[in-house]
């Protein structure tokens, strides 16, 4: 399992520089380090966490957003008619819950769909692995420079450790 | 009371060179009427989200005076944000919040503005300045002012329901991202 501040040192290293979003337990671990850090800025809503990641991109900052994918749903209609349109590129760091039906009911319906509902607003994205993590955010970074969108990575339970394992 | 666009023009008159978020709808078109300047941003879909992009910009641009110019029916869509706004407070954040009770570009069906004041539960939020004007006098002694004070601050100003003929704002948005964030620079 990747300990939280060396993925956080790992965002930072591919040049992340304003963090922001809504919690999720399997984010925990990452949002207490860039906490930490001073990097995190807290949003109480997804959606208000990508249009705030669109100012800071037009201020000159690299953002990243943080959400359980339930708030992929809350953020589509900005992501897609501001990031998207827009093009100011950010990456989403997506929590994925529900993943292969094992979670709490809520969560089944995005769970079992969370690619599917990424691929149909073609936001280009990738599931971490401890393996690929170096190549998953030069990637991350590569997509964010070249097509200016937002870009998201998937993290399921168990890749970076949480608060509460 | 004013027209929307009288006040837009009144408020863009004081201002030079800082950044300005407009919401979707009438009122970005009608900025744009007014005065087409690289540091607008004129949002044209995400209704809602005036006030956050706002906020991305001020906390990372501590020294310049970030004017959100915002609708009644957008606050109500992402009321959370005044609260996001309160607590991290960012002292160069100007919220002006042009109040017409209406859901204008839609055909004028009412909000809950008119019940709801959206002055006080930004105040209530904890919002440092706030004002609530209809004459155009007191919106521009107040703005002047607000752009002098340290923040955040919420300028609500009572407008009619009258729309300006403006046509929508044609420039490619991916144009605007780049045109604004070089124009903040």
């Amino acid at each position: 399992m990747i300990e939280s501040d060396a993925f956080v040192q790992a965002l930072q290293d591919v040049g992340f520089d304003f963090f922001t979003g809504v919690p999720d337990s399997i984010l925990g671990g990452i949002i207490e380090t860039l906490m930490e850090r001073r990097l995190y800025t807290p949003a109480v809503r997804e959606d208000e966490a990508v249009a705030m990641a669109a100012g800071a991109y037009m201020a000159g900052k690299v953002p990243a957003v943080l959400m359980q994918n339930s708030g992929v749903g809350t953020s589509l209609n900005a992501i897609i008619s501001l990031n998207v349109i827009y093009k100011q590129p950010c990456l989403l760091l997506i929590s994925w819950r529900g993943f292969q039906g094992k979670d709490a009911p809520e969560h089944l319906v995005m769970g079992e769909n969370m690619t599917q509902v990424l691929d149909s607003v073609k936001i280009p994205h990738r599931t971490l692995s401890e393996q690929t993590l170096v190549d998953d955010l030069r990637w991350t970074a590569q997509t964010f420079m070249k097509e200016r969108v937002p870009v998201a990575l998937l993290l399921k339970k168990g890749i970076v450790k949480s608060l509460h394992p | 009371m004013q027209s929307r666009a009288r006040v837009i023009a009144a408020l863009i008159e004081q201002l030079t060179d800082q950044p300005v978020i407009i919401c979707n709808g009438f009122p970005s078109r009608e900025a744009h009427k007014i005065a087409d300047r690289a540091t607008h941003f004129y949002m044209i879909g995400s209704m809602g989200a005036a006030a956050a992009i706002g906020l991305g910009v001020a906390l990372n641009k501590p020294d310049k005076k970030v004017v959100v110019l915002d609708g009644d029916g957008n606050v109500l869509m992402s009321m959370g944000t005044l609260a996001t706004v309160a607590a991290l407070k960012p002292k160069n954040f100007v919220h002006v919040v042009l109040d017409n009770e209406v859901y204008g570009t839609t055909g004028n069906q009412p909000t809950i503005s008119n019940v709801v004041r959206l002055e006080q539960v930004a105040r209530a939020a904890g919002y440092v300045n706030v004002e609530r004007v209809i004459e155009r006098e007191d919106v521009v002694y107040e703005f002047k002012d607000m752009l002098k004070k340290d923040g955040p601050s919420m300028l609500l100003v009572k407008v009619t329901e009258q729309c300006e003929d403006a046509g929508r704002v044609m420039i490619e948005p991916a144009d605007m991202t780049q045109r604004f964030k070089k124009a903040i620079e």
